[in-house]
Order: structure tokens, then C-alpha cells, then sequence
């Protein structure tokens, strides 16, 4: 097998890998935002409710939700069904969007008192506050532990194969096992690492971006 | 009646009451300075002012309206974003919003307020844009920092910040500016700036109540003085007979131990 007809087939994967990533990450940033409004309520049902829930997804691993919400509504006998690939994206944005809303929490709840008091005292409402002086502050102190939690989202991808989606180490594997070589899987690595490089390259840029001032 | 009526405030947390029943008035133009030592509930009645915290009772009048009673029942968000608006305050710490010029920690608060639920046209929103940051660049120079408009605030010294911060609430046009401590974040060769723009307000005849540990500013700017103890107002008059002839022997010791301090320094 050529060396162009594995990069072609690896490049198919790639495509998977890429769309479970975007899709992902596209989705759980903002549900994150969703949850963190949960566990941080002042409604103690809603915010134990959420807690446990983030407990649940976070202190459980995601291959294990990923098999579950694939295999779960048929075993169940619900009449409700994922394709593999739906399935495997309801793991990922869930699980992500609990793990962002944790890291979204310790920045809210790192912005000091007087920033919500100097807005309370101007006039502005809780909307406005938020949105237009906390927020801003709060996305500049968690990119960096965000960028550590996306560079692991490009990796985690590969747990789709689990359930069978061909994404990058699936298409790799068939190679690999079909043809006897074993050099895709180092060119399968070598994917991942420039993946992971531009992801970095990227969060360096958004950093930069927002240093423009210091507090 | 005065200007700004305060009424038997009180305020605990918890099992701590800070606030004893607290009573006093300010006429208008006038500026009235608490003193009084760590924990005494004078940066609490200041908070209760501007509606920080709630008084458990007690009531506020300015200008014959009732900002607060404890006995009517309690107002709106949006209510209460009114009635606080009477009062403006600065604080110790400034805090004023790092992502923000200096022109725009200023110009944020009445733009957001001024197009909030309002359709404008582009060009409308745009005149009373210019016409914000214009009336900001005006309280920028009123103190000093016009050359700053553009920088941020973590490129400001302490004092500038402050002065900042005084600029950003007279910005929305308080009845009464309230002061939290201002100087005490400061090192000691930054405060004299900030004591300075004050005592500018002062002679514009801006209504200010003042929380300070600065006695010599204390005695030069204030028109009535409150010495607060122990959550209760201890002594009350103008600065001659709280400083020149305190009646009470808290005061006294609390002034001796100032002037002490003062003296070592």
C-alpha cells in the first residue's frame, strides 16, 4: 500500500476526527455555560441536581458513556435510537460541557466581589453585569486551563472507535491489521501532534489576544 | 426636613450586630466625614447607603423621598436601580473594570443605561454616544487624567485609579457621592492627589459623605463629623467641636490614639 493511498484513507478518518472535535467543542462551550449557571443557582434543587449530575459524568469514564448512550436506548427497549456517530457526539458534548462548566465556575468565582458591587452601585442589572464586565474577565483566566482540556479533546476523539466510528486510530488500525505494516500508526501520531500544535498555536493567539491589560 | 434623612438603621450578620441604630442628616452641599476605628460599622452604613447591603431596619429619606423602610414592602430590581442611583460611591480597592479605557469604565455605565430597552436609530445612538464620551472626557479633566483616556487601568498608579474611579461615579450624576476609605489602598505619597480632587468637589458644593482615617482631611473637608463606635454614632458635630472639644471619652482616646499614630509616623 502507497504511501498516498494511507495518507488518503487516514485523511477520510482525519475528516471524522476533525467533525467530532468541531461539533464538540462548538456545542459544549456553551452548555458548559448552561451548567455552571446550574451549580451555581440559588436553588438548591437545581444546584445539587446539577452537582450530582457533573459528579456522574465527570467521575465516570467516557468510553463508558459513549458505549452507554449507543447501546442503552436499544437494550432498554425505548424507541429512541443513535447512529454511531450521534451517539458518540451526545457522550462527548455532554461530558465536555461538564468539565468546561467546572473550569467556567473557578473563573467566576475568581473575579473579585467589587467588580459585581462597583457594577451594582452604577446601575447596571445582573445581565449587565455579568455580560458586560465579568464575562470578558472571567473567558481571559480560563483559556489556559480550557486550552488543556481541548488538547485532550482532539486525543479523546479516538474513543469514538469503540462503537465502530472510523475516525483517525479506527482507520489506522484497519490498515495496520489488513496490510501487515506498521509505519501508518507512527503517521497516524504524526496527525495528531500537528493537530494538537495548530489547536496550541491557536490558544497562544487567544491569550495573546487578551493580555493587552493585566489584573 | 434635611436633605438626607437616615433613621434608626440597623444591620447585623449573623449573630454580629454592626449597625445599633444609626440617625443622621446631611444638608445639601454639605460634607459630613465618619471616623472611627476598624469594625465600628462605619464602611457598613456606607454600604447600606448605596444599597449593598439591606438594613434589617430603619429607613432613608433624600429630598422627601423614601429610598428605604423597612416597614413598606420591598421594592423591584429595577426600583432599587433607581433609588440607588441617588448615591454614588467609591471605593477602597476602586475597582474599577481592567478590560476597559479609562474612557470607557467612565462612559460604560450611562451608555448601558441610556440604550437599555430603547430602540434608537444608528444616528441618535451614535450623537448620545458622543455626547457620553464627551460629558466623560469633562469629569476625565475635572480630575486630571485627560492624557489617560486611552490607557487601561492596570497602567494607571494607585492614586490615578482612584481618581478614575471618582470620574466613573460622578459620571451617573449621584445626589450624594459617598467615599469607602479612598485613600487607605494608597501609598502614602499617592493620597494627597486623591485628597485634592475631593476637596475640589467640596468647593463645587457636591453633597459627599466621606469614611476616613486621614484625620487632617477629616478636619479640613468636613462640615459635620460622625465618630463612629461599636455600631452606634459616639459623637456628631462640626469638625471644631468633634476634634477641638469632644465631649465624649471614647472620642477623646480614639483622637489622642490617632494623633499618636500620626506623630510616629
Amino acid at each position: 500500500m502507497s504511501f498516498l493511498d494511507v495518507t488518503k484513507s487516514l485523511s477520510e478518518g482525519f475528516l471524522v476526527t476533525l467533525i467530532i472535535f468541531g461539533i464538540t467543542l462548538a456545542a459544549s462551550l456553551p452548555l458548559g455555560l448552561v451548567i455552571t449557571f446550574g451549580s451555581m443557582s440559588k436553588i438548591l434543587p437545581i444546584r445539587w441536581i446539577t452537582k450530582v449530575f457533573v459528579w456522574i459524568i465527570r467521575g465516570t469514564p467516557l468510553m463508558l458513556q459513549v458505549i452507554l448512550i449507543f447501546y442503552g436506548p436499544g437494550l432498554l427497549n425505548l424507541s429512541i435510537r443513535f447512529d454511531r456517530l450521534p451517539a458518540v457526539l451526545i457522550a462527548f458534548i455532554i461530558n465536555y460541557a461538564c468539565y468546561f462548566s467546572e473550569i467556567y465556575r473557578g473563573g467566576i468565582e475568581s473575579i473579585p466581589k467589587g467588580q459585581y458591587e462597583a457594577g451594582q452601585v452604577l446601575g447596571l442589572t445582573k445581565t449587565q453585569i455579568f455580560f458586560k464586565v465579568v464575562l470578558f474577565q472571567v473567558i481571559k483566566r480560563v483559556v489556559p486551563p480550557m486550552g488543556n482540556e481541548i488538547i485532550t479533546l482532539v486525543k479523546d476523539t479516538s474513543l469514538a472507535r469503540v462503537i465502530a466510528v472510523a475516525e483517525l486510530v479506527k482507520s489506522a488500525e484497519e490498515i495496520i491489521s489488513v496490510k501487515g505494516i506498521i509505519w501508518p500508526l507512527f503517521y497516524v501520531g504524526a496527525f495528531y501532534l500537528l493537530f494538537t500544535a495548530f489547536v496550541t498555536f491557536l490558544l497562544h493567539l487567544a491569550e495573546k489576544k487578551m493580555s493587552y491589560y493585566s489584573a | 426636613m434635611a436633605f438626607l434623612e437616615v433613621h434608626d438603621i440597623f444591620k447585623s450578620f449573623g449573630k454580629t450586630e454592626v449597625l445599633k441604630g444609626v440617625d443622621f442628616s446631611l444638608e445639601k452641599g454639605e460634607v459630613l466625614v465618619i471616623i472611627g476605628s476598624s469594625g465600628s460599622g462605619k464602611t457598613t452604613l456606607l454600604r447600606c447607603l448605596n444599597f449593598l447591603e439591606v438594613p434589617d431596619r430603619g429607613s432613608i429619606v433624600l429630598n422627601g423621598e423614601t429610598l428605604l423602610d423597612s416597614d413598606s414592602p420591598k421594592y423591584s430590581d429595577k426600583e432599587k436601580r433607581e433609588k440607588r442611583l441617588h448615591f454614588g460611591l467609591v471605593f477602597q480597592q476602586f475597582n474599577l473594570f481592567p478590560q476597559y479605557t479609562v474612557l470607557k469604565n467612565i462612559s460604560l455605565a450611562p451608555s448601558l443605561r441610556e440604550f437599555s430597552g430603547k430602540k434608537l436609530s444608528r444616528a441618535d445612538k451614535k450623537t448620545e454616544l458622543e455626547r457620553i464620551n464627551k460629558h466623560s472626557m469633562e469629569l476625565l479633566s475635572k480630575v486630571g487624567l485627560a492624557e489617560k483616556a486611552d490607557s487601561y487601568p492596570c497602567q494607571l498608579s494607585g492614586g490615578q485609579q482612584q481618581r478614575v474611579a471618582i470620574a466613573r461615579a460622578l459620571a451617573m450624576s449621584p445626589d450624594i457621592l459617598c467615599f469607602d476609605e479612598p485613600t487607605s489602598a494608597l501609598d502614602p505619597e499617592l493620597t494627597g492627589e486623591v485628597l485634592k480632587v475631593i476637596r475640589g468637589l467640596k468647593n463645587s458644593d457636591r453633597t459627599m459623605i466621606v469614611v476616613t482615617h486621614e484625620m487632617d482631611f477629616a478636619r479640613g473637608v468636613a462640615d459635620k463629623v460622625i465618630y463612629m463606635a461599636d455600631g452606634v454614632i459616639e459623637e456628631y458635630g462640626t469638625p471644631d467641636e468633634v476634634f477641638g472639644a469632644p465631649k465624649s471619652e471614647k472620642t477623646k482616646a480614639f483622637l489622642e490614639k490617632s494623633n499618636q499614630n500620626d506623630s510616629i509616623a
